[in-house]
């Protein structure tokens, strides 16, 4: 066999891509762009939607369809091409603030609804396009360019909450562990019915850089010490677990998806 | 087929036309006055092998439409006043990616939930400027539950042909009319459909600049592999933040409207054909009957009456109302707004010596012949 690349789905001409040195968004493309290989996905049959952040960027580094959306909203245009044409494989690419802050109603909607989308949440805790804002997986007391003197609002879970909505598939890691990031990218892909791989990542220029976790192999450091698998999280106490990352995968069932069932509306209304 | 004429509201008509114009996809979020829009679609589409959405929110609704147009199905949504105000952000989208679709705005009574359901046609100046950033777009006013159905169809087929949004700007007295119609029979109208590309996939590009302004849309999961953006972009729909670039793109966007203008703008005239009129009623959607019926009123007074109907609402139909406003002593644009927003259009054509006069009607209530005979009567 030969050795996966992934760099044929990587549009060479656009290199070098724009992320900051030390940002994990380059190492989740590349896990993307292999397992789109290794899956034998064609640029015709695979259609990545993004939103706007700087993960929202990935896009314009990959070879296959595209679709480069407005702010939040990844999720829904993303329903309509798979909705409306489900033998494609689609995949929305978000940032936290863009898949679970301003587009956190089309999240928990698009897990209930179990369309058979892959959502990639790259989760580095803030707006890193924008300089480094707060956003819905902030967490409590950290420094952002919007909470100076600490955050006041509690993080999502955002995990917890497509599996709360629905999904049929739903992994956490962070990209540390490349492995678990790879694997779990493959079985989201795999998986028929909506699937959510939340990655943890760093963002060292932004939020590193207010919350003293730098230089960037620091952040990845603390990721290391931070992320267990359930077993070792369970045991955890209710303090130590907030200082930690529960990785692996978390959800894995087979609800018939959405396309599927409205296969089943049509026959219905055929026969009446 | 049945051919009897059976009582049809305007809002089944809208749907039925959608379906005969060849859309396949709705993707809406329910309002009144246009709820009954989604309801027929949620009952037809699936048996025509379409599929019919109902999204979290307009955002989300649009959002789904352009998705599902970008596979090669012609794709809508329909709304009303909350509703068109969340959608404004994605149809901007559909403008810059250049994505055919239709959106039904079934104009209510604002701001805000305002009276709730009450007709209004104060959108005109949202359904134009709604989005942030200059754009030109395509609207359409039906007076009629047969209009209804042709202007639906006939907003499929402009959306199709210049690869843009387009809007049918209905309002809640057709909408909830009932007329007696017959469905037009499948080839009774003409049905467009988008430019594909036919060229080498290899060197297919999404915004290939061409003489008519509309460069071919492939679809995905065809052999044409390709990237759309609302960003700014190029020809090949990759971000491209170049001044030369922008000001190529939206020069485009508008020109590619402008320079269609005439098979884009609609209207039509009753009684006014006079090489002089006293009276020119210039009038759209809903209010056009009641100016008609007012005009035939002053016609049996002795007065030389007429209306123009704009039934392209935008790009605005300045030669039209320049031909027949003209010839008329006194111009008066019944609306149901405060502002006059399409007064103020009438205006800015015939120029401050013209006498205009406006007849505005913003409580719910419907403008009736009697409000406009008043305010012509006055001092004449
Ligand atoms: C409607 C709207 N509101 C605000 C913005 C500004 N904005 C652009 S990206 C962004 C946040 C990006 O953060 P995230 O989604 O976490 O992605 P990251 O940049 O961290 O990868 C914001 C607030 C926008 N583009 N659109
Ligand atoms: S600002 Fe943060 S998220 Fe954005 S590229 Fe730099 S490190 Fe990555």
């Amino acid at each position: 066999m030969s050795f996966i690349t992934g760099r044929k789905f990587i549009n060479q001409e656009a290199l070098p891509h724009m992320w900051c040195q030390g940002c994990g968004n380059g190492t989740v493309l590349s896990a993307l762009a292999r397992t789109f290989e290794q899956l034998k996905y064609t640029n015709e049959d695979t259609v990545v939607v993004t939103g706007i952040g700087c993960w929202g960027k990935a896009d314009d580094y990959l070879t296959t369809n595209a679709l480069h959306v407005t702010h939040g909203r990844a999720l829904p245009f993303a329903t309509g091409i798979k909705a409306a044409k489900p033998e494609l494989h689609v995949v929305a690419l978000m940032g936290d603030g863009d898949g679970t802050t301003i587009g956190g109603n089309h999240f928990i909607h698009s897990a209930r609804r179990n369309i058979d989308i892959t959502a990639i949440i790259v989760n580095n805790l803030n707006y890193g396009m924008t300089g480094g804002q707060f956003s819905a997986t902030t967490p409590h007391d950290a420094i952002t360019a919007t909470t100076a003197f600490g955050n006041p609002e509690r993080p999502f879970d955002v995990c917890a909450l497509a599996e709360a909505a629905g999904a049929n598939y739903v992994a956490r890691t962070t990209i540390y562990n490349g492995r678990l990031l790879r694997s779990s990218i493959k079985d989201a892909l795999t998986k028929k019915g909506f699937s959510l791989v939340e990655v943890i990542s760093p963002c060292p220029t932004q939020f590193g850089r207010r919350n003293k976790i730098n230089p960037a192999v620091e952040m990845l450091r603390s990721l290391r010490d931070k992320a267990v698998t359930k077993d070792v999280f369970d045991k955890l106490s209710a303090e130590e677990k907030d200082n930690h990352i529960l990785i692996g995968s978390l959800v894995n069932k087979d609800a018939a998806d959405f396309n599927t069932r409205y296969e089943e509306i049509r026959s219905k209304a055929l026969q009446k | 087929m049945d051919r009897t004429p059976r009582l049809v509201q305007g809002n089944q008509a809208i749907a039925a036309a959608a379906i005969y114009a060849g859309a396949r996809f709705f993707a809406g979020y329910p309002i009144t006055p246009s709820s009954e829009i989604a309801e027929e679609c949620s009952k037809k589409l699936p048996k025509v092998g379409g599929m019919y959405m109902q999204m979290e929110d307009e955002i989300a609704s649009v959002g789904a439409m352009v998705g599902a147009a970008l596979t090669g199905s012609k794709a809508f949504t329909a709304t009303s006043g909350p509703g068109f105000s969340l959608m404004q952000e994605n149809i901007g989208m559909a403008t810059i990616g250049e994505v055919p679709c239709v959106i039904i705005n079934v104009q209510r009574s604002g701001p805000s939930t305002g009276l709730a359901t009450k007709p209004s046609q104060s959108d005109l100046m949202q359904i134009k400027w709604g989005r942030h950033g200059d754009q030109a777009i395509i609207a359409l006013a039906p007076a009629s539950v047969a209009e209804c159905f042709a202007l639906t169809v006939k907003a499929f087929n402009l959306a199709e042909k210049f690869r843009t949004p387009v809007i049918l700007a209905a309002d809640e007295i057709v909408a909830h009319m009932r007329e007696n119609f017959i469905e037009p029979l499948p080839g009774e109208l003409e049905v467009i459909d988008r430019k594909k590309p036919s060229g080498p996939p290899a060197q297919y590009r999404p915004f290939e600049p061409s003489e008519d302004m509309v460069s071919p849309l492939a679809a995905y999961g065809s052999e044409y592999v390709f990237h759309i953006t609302s960003s700014m972009c190029g020809p090949e729909g990759y971000s491209n933040n170049d001044p030369a670039n922008a000001t190529w793109k939206i020069k485009q966007l508008h020109e590619k409207i402008a320079m269609h203008r005439d098979e884009i703008v609609e209207t039509k005239t009753f009684d006014a054909d006079e090489a002089q009129l006293d009276i020119l009623l210039i009038a759209f959607g809903g209010t056009t009957r009641v100016a008609r019926a007012a005009a035939l009123k002053l016609r049996q007074e002795g007065v030389k009456a007429g209306v123009l109907q704009l039934v392209t609402v935008w790009p605005f139909a300045d030669l039209e109302v320049l031909k027949y406003g003209s010839k008329a002593k006194t111009v008066v644009i019944p609306e149901m707004n405060y502002s006059g927003q399409i007064a103020d259009e009438v205006k800015r054509v015939l120029g401050p010596a013209a006498d205009i006069r406006r007849v505005n009607k913003y409580n719910g209530e419907v403008i009736t012949p009697q409000d406009i005979l008043q305010v012509v009567k006055q001092s004449n």
